[in-house]
């Protein structure tokens, strides 16, 4: 069922586009994250839904209620900011109370549920610090039950992570899932980091100029990015540009040739002959081949190039190559100690080759 | 060690230069005070007395040239400048949040803000003279009321733009989230952001306090010959008696030290660190 429904929501900020008939719905209980990078209008469809912005067309509806122009106090909408935005003037109890009191929560139950709350984020006994006796990932989680301790039907959350550091940052992911899987709470989640948005949501709805590109599961995103832009997004960084040559294999394989004459073997994608594409190449744990071990049959999807680039990273190494007019990138086994300028051989399955549009 | 050791001597000197410009003045006008019989080439008073404290402050009567009871004037001018600061503070507060937190093009922001200061972008004798004539037209130089409004000029430049300022520095999350929560715009205002910027609308208020305190060149054009403010008396004393005139400068400058002294309370204040953290 879907509880928050976003329907053809447009934002102008003067001649700026913001955000383009955007329309998605939130399951109950679910997570739903809106992901893309930055001035992609996730955080504008997000102020939009909490009511601090108003948006020019559109339609928001929570529960079937509608709410597109209603003051952001009476959505009953929680929302987690980037910066925390706890008031510095208040303990974490009067932070927490604050809305409670205005809500007119009998005055006996308020301590009790913030003291639940803080048990929830795992708090407790914290009630009299202010906001800047406690660090960073402390304060995110008080910001976290600030907007729980009202128990709202929707939680919003601003990239609540953006500002820690990466360690606590996965850490808080797995936190924040574990929290909102024992709540069973409906949120929607605003990030551009892309293995956030992987490992936290249920859906992912992809966002580029203000316009959806595309949406589903984190799955069908990642193992099928519709267009060029959302694999870069997702997981890859280099691509081979071509055409569509023909089909083999009823249709189920397509062979794409670059526009330098390479051909490559990958999935169909419901493409047609001619139709321009991007080829990604997922490049994990790719077994090499040193040039001169001469592989007599020219095998289908076998790369050669040449390395250009490379960086040590102890374990591993990132290599950069150069393919025909193209250049990859890959993070190898340490254990091939290749030198720039030396000639490289690799192959990769079809499975590993996405081809999607260009544009 | 070595490095802390010079480190701290430079600051020693420097400090002890400061504190010389800064009290040396302040030094000879409290010995001014008390001088009864000064004559030169003595280095220190020949007399010294409390008596013209005592006729300053009304207790004793005198024909001395230049003896006035500065009590009135001192109440005057406390009056003057609490009024002063309150309509300022009235104003400012609600034009300085507008200006901060609302959405108001910004070449219409520059144009308000220049407007607020532009009182003082010019000379001040031919602002205040053109000013005593329109206050003429409409009969009120003379009045504490003229000299009211010649205060609030010059003390809305400065709360306009610090309140602004104040609030600007404020982030807009922390209203959003009070709103989030369920408060209106006011309750937002008056529980997150106005107890937050207390300490820039306390830094304000006393500015405009201490600016109508020493307000001379308006209240000269204005005010006179009715209303005599205590820099008006300090005018008037000064070319005839020192020892009045040092009197009223030391008067003059306790209303700035008691706020100092508060400002530093308020300005240390717990609830001040930790904003936008």
């Amino acid at each position: 069922m879907a509880i928050l429904k976003v329907n053809s929501l447009s934002k102008n900020f003067g001649k700026v586009k913001a955000v383009t008939e955007v329309s998605f719905e939130a399951t109950e209980g679910k997570v739903l994250s809106l992901l893309g990078p930055s001035g992609c209008g996730k955080t504008t469809t997000l102020r939009c839904i909490a009511g601090f912005e108003n948006p020019d067309t559109g339609e928001i509806s929570l529960d079937d209620r509608k709410i597109t122009h209603i003051p952001p106090e009476k959505r009953g909408i929680g929302m987690v900011f980037q910066n925390y935005a706890l008031w510095p003037h208040m303990t974490v109890y009067a932070n927490l109370a604050f809305g409670l009191q205005i809500k007119k929560i009998p005055k006996d139950e308020i301590p009790k549920k913030i003291k639940r709350v803080l048990s929830m984020v795992r708090l407790e006994g914290y009630e009299n610090r202010y906001p800047r006796q406690m660090s960073g990932g402390q304060q995110q989680r008080i910001a976290m039950a600030r907007a729980l301790v009202f128990e709202p039907e929707i939680m919003l959350l601003d990239e609540p992570l953006s500002n820690l550091d990466a360690q606590l940052r996965e850490e808080m992911r797995f936190e924040f899932t574990e929290l909102q899987k024992k709540l069973g709470i409906t949120a929607v989640y605003v990030t551009h980091d892309q293995a956030e948005a992987l490992v936290i949501s249920d859906k992912i709805v992809i966002l580029n100029k203000g316009t959806i590109v595309q949406s589903g599961s984190p799955k069908e995103i990642y193992s099928n990015p519709k267009n060029k832009f959302v694999a870069g997004f997702i997981a890859v960084t280099s691509f081979l540009d071509g055409n569509v040559d023909s089909f083999i294999e009823e249709k189920t394989k397509v062979i794409v040739k670059t526009d330098d004459g390479l051909i490559i073997q990958g999935l169909n994608n419901s493409l047609s002959i001619g139709q321009r594409v991007s080829v990604a190449l997922r490049m994990k744990a790719i077994k090499f081949i040193k040039d001169g071990n001469n592989e007599k049959r020219k095998k289908i999807n076998t790369f050669r190039g040449k390395i250009i680039q490379l960086s040590y990273l102890g374990n591993t190494v990132d290599y950069k190559i150069q393919i025909g007019k193209w250049q990859i990138r890959t993070n190898a086994d340490a254990k091939y100690d290749f030198k720039i300028g030396e000639e490289v051989t690799f192959s990769l399955p079809t499975e590993d080759i996405i081809v999607t549009l260009e544009e | 060690m070595h490095k802390g050791g010079f480190r701290k001597t430079i600051e020693i000197i420097i400090f002890t230069v400061f504190m010389f410009f800064l009290f040396a003045p302040l030094f000879s006008m409290g010995i001014w005070s008390v001088a009864l019989r000064w004559y030169w080439p003595n280095t220190l008073p020949q007399e010294i007395g409390l008596d013209y404290w005592l006729q300053a402050l009304g207790i004793t009567k005198s024909l001395t040239l230049g003896a006035v009871n500065v009590i009135p004037a001192f109440i005057l001018s406390l009056g003057i400048a609490i009024i002063v600061v309150i309509i300022t503070m009235a104003i400012a507060i609600p034009a300085g949040y507008s200006l901060a937190k609302l959405k108001i093009p910004a070449l219409l922001k520059g144009i308000i803000l220049i407007l607020f200061l532009l009182p003082r972008a010019f000379p001040q004798q031919p602002v205040f003279i053109n000013l005593m004539l329109m206050f003429n037209k409409i009969g009120i130089t003379g009045t504490v009321f003229g000299v009211i409004l010649v205060h609030l000029v010059v003390g809305l430049v400065f709360a306009v733009w610090i309140t602004a300022s104040t609030f600007s520095s404020i982030p807009p999350e922390l209203e959003e989230a009070a709103r989030s929560v369920g408060a209106s715009r006011l309750k937002a205002f008056l529980k997150v952001t106005l107890p937050i910027s207390t300490p820039g609308l306390i830094a304000s208020a006393v500015f405009v306090f201490l600016t109508s305190m020493d307000e001379f060149t308006g209240t000269f054009f204005v005010g006179i010959p009715f209303v005599t403010t205590l820099p008006m008396t300090l005018y008037s004393a000064s070319g005839s008696n020192i020892q009045f005139a040092s009197v009223i400068a030391i008067l003059l400058l306790i209303p700035s030290i008691l706020f100092m002294i508060i400002i530093q309370k308020f300005l240390k204040a717990e609830h001040l660190g930790g904003i936008g953290g």
